[in-house]
């Protein structure tokens, strides 16, 4: 099996909410001091899911990356988690595009590794919060995509996916090639072994410019996009909260029932 | 080619009748359209579905294309585009609207894509800029810490719209509409995915988006049998439960009791949000609800920054206190 998986660098989406700041004048988000980036979590479950096709098939995982300063410590976790090789699509020119600019370039990376049966993905990035790229990758290419997957089986020449739905799961199957986005409900990614952390200190990225993948500048990053942010902001939150209190705990909880129900919350 | 005119509706349906999403569409649909000075169409896709046109129109569309076919009897990625696809090669409207549902969210990227356009999803606001004609697309980016401004340089302008964020008009069952019936005209060959097997997961009771009172529990609850109890305080109230990821993830409770970006959109009238820290995730969910309720044992959790009420204590003593006094005064 040759699988490969697309990992975005983000910002850590689960420091404080507190942290989070924007410049306004870039539209940009200011990283905060002292929180590095990571891989989007749904990236990692992509990666898992990859290595658990992996272990059961065998095969070669390769993972692309897309973007400028990409940290190595936070790119080589999947090598560490036991993928097999790392692409970087690092240069200035695919950064600052949309979506589509983002696919296109991953697409043209992936045809120039030329042999898959599988690509994964995240369900949305943690930055863009969109669940676009996967889907446009599986376009570009011309394969089926199934996205949302919290369970993967591959037979023979299909793949069967659990595909994550309002109210339970669908179970689809496809043929291979394929492209599936995963979802937390997959599980916990592996924590990465010392032999794996040391295998990827070893191991350097392989990087691709825009020439390496064939890729028309026009349609890379701000020269190609179709979509343009206007704005980034931050909503204004009241934060007009009452604190109910009491003696102790059981009183506050009473005075908080006596409360919504004075409010004519609770009837 | 002609000009992009238009907006355009895709439907979703649940028991013969029109999705609560798709008449949330047609609501502000209807508002572009209007603003636009241009027509609202709907596209139907499925099977045997022609029966609900007039629910559609009376919810604001001025005209309904139905695409009735036996191969679109559930939805298939693979089939619903190349449907979808046909629909507006024919009529080119100027903007493709359709829901952030489990259909949506894998339907209408690749919609977008294969028109040679990009979509923004789960917008939250939407409004025509004037002079321009340009559509703005407000969404939610960095997990709900942040919110962005979207406009697309080309047409047609495609994006979801979050559930719950726009509000549907007042069905007019006066208003006068047109029906144009489209074929399918699929080719079961190009249809790559197949669905073995549709697997619900059954919550007892009211429904997380219907209700009217939602407890949810977060990480802090420690373990399952936290949540008999959140889900004897939600019977209480004639309520549902609800959780955060953590408790999903760990198995404590299903994963369709999930609240938020990734999970359930909610908006009840009173949020009861236990132990739950307020991540901007999880309050993609909830944010919406007119009253959030909070108890947590750490005073400065975010969570209280959003909350009209809070407890500082362990759920331990405060939920069942707060039980207990609630039957009293409500006499139950
Ligand atoms: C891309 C992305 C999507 C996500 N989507 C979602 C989503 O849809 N929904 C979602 O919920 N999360 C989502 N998350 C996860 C989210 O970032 C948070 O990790 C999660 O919401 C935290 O859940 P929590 O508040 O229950 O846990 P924690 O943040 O660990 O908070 C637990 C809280 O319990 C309190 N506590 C502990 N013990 C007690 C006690 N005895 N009594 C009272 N209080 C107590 C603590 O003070 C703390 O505030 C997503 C994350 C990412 C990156
Ligand atoms: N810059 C990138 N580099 C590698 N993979 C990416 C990049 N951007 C998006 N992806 C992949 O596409 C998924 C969806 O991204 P998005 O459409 O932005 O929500 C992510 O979870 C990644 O798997």
């Amino acid at each position: 099996m040759n699988i490969i998986v697309c990992v975005k660098q983000v910002p850590d989406p689960e420091a404080p909410p507190a942290s989070f700041k924007i410049d306004s004048a870039t539209n940009k988000v200011i990283p905060p001091p002292g929180v590095p980036p990571v891989i989007s979590p749904f990236d990692e479950q992509a990666v898992e899911a990859a290595l658990r096709v992996k272990d059961a098939k065998g095969g070669k995982i390769t993972v692309i990356s897309l973007g400028v300063n990409l940290l190595r410590d936070v790119v080589k976790k999947p090598l560490s988690m036991g993928a097999d090789e790392l692409i970087l699509l690092e240069d200035p020119a695919y950064v600052d595009g949309d979506s589509w600019t983002t696919a296109y370039a991953l697409a043209m990376a992936i045809k120039k590794i030329g042999q898959f049966d599988l690509i994964f993905c995240g369900r949305q990035a943690a930055d863009t919060d969109a669940g676009q790229v996967g889907s446009a990758i599986a376009e570009i290419l011309g394969i089926p995509s199934v996205t949302v997957a919290r369970k993967i089986e591959v037979n023979e020449s299909k793949v069967k996916v659990e595909k994550v739905t309002a109210d339970g799961f669908d179970v689809i199957e496809t043929s291979m090639p394929a492209l599936i986005t995963v979802s937390n409900e997959l599980g916990e990614p592996r924590y990465a072994t010392i032999k794996g952390i040391m295998a990827a200190k070893r191991k350097e990225p392989i990087i691709w410019k825009p020439a390496d993948i064939s890729a028309d500048p026009a349609k890379l990053g701000a020269a190609g996009k179709r979509m343009a942010m206007l704005k980034l902001f931050q909503p204004v939150k009241e934060g007009k909260c009452e604190m109910v209190t009491g003696e102790n705990e059981e009183d506050a909880a009473a005075n908080l029932a006596k409360k919504l129900v004075e409010a004519k919350l609770l009837s | 080619m002609a000009e992009n005119k238009g907006v355009m509706i895709v439907a979703e349906f649940l028991n013969g009748k029109l999705a609560a999403i798709s008449k949330e569409l047609l609501g502000a649909g209807s508002k572009l359209a209007k603003d636009l000075g241009e027509e609202l169409s709907v596209v139907f896709i499925g099977e045997g579905i022609a029966g609900i046109a007039p629910e559609a129109i009376a919810q604001g569309a001025d005209k309904v294309y139905v695409v009735d076919d036996v191969l679109l009897k559930e939805y298939l990625t693979d089939a619903y585009v190349a449907v979808a696809e046909k629909v507006i090669q024919q009529v080119n409207p100027r903007i493709v609207l359709a829901g952030q549902t489990t259909l949506g969210r894998d339907f209408t990227p690749r919609l977008a894509f294969r028109l040679n356009a990009a979509a923004t999803m789960d917008c939250i606001d939407l409004s025509i800029e004037a002079g321009t004609k340009k559509l703005l697309m407000t969404k939610p980016v960095y997990g709900g810490n942040a919110r962005a401004i979207f406009t697309s340089e080309v047409l047609p302008n495609v994006a979801t719209v979050r559930v719950k964020a726009m509000t549907a008009l007042a069905p007019d069952a006066s208003r006068k509409g047109e029906v144009v019936t489209i074929t399918a005209g699929l080719d079961a060959a190009a249809i790559r995915t197949n669905v073995l097997q549709k697997v619900v997961q059954e919550v007892q009771g009211i429904k997380l988006e219907d209700a009217t009172v939602i407890v949810s529990g977060g990480r802090g609850m420690g373990g399952p049998e936290g949540f008999k109890q959140l889900a004897s305080l939600a019977k209480l109230l004639r309520g549902a439960a609800g959780a955060s990821r953590p408790p999903c993830d760990s198995g404590w409770v299903p994963e369709t009791m999930q609240v938020g970006l990734t999970g359930k959109i909610v908006s009840p009238d009173v949020y009861i949000a236990v132990a739950i820290s307020g991540s901007s995730q999880h309050l993609a969910g909830c944010g919406g609800s007119k009253n959030i309720i909070a108890i947590n044992c750490d005073a400065e959790a975010n969570i209280f920054k959003e909350a009209r009420f809070g407890v500082v204590g362990d759920w331990k003593k405060v939920v069942p206190a707060l039980e207990t006094k609630l039957k009293e005064l409500l006499g139950r």
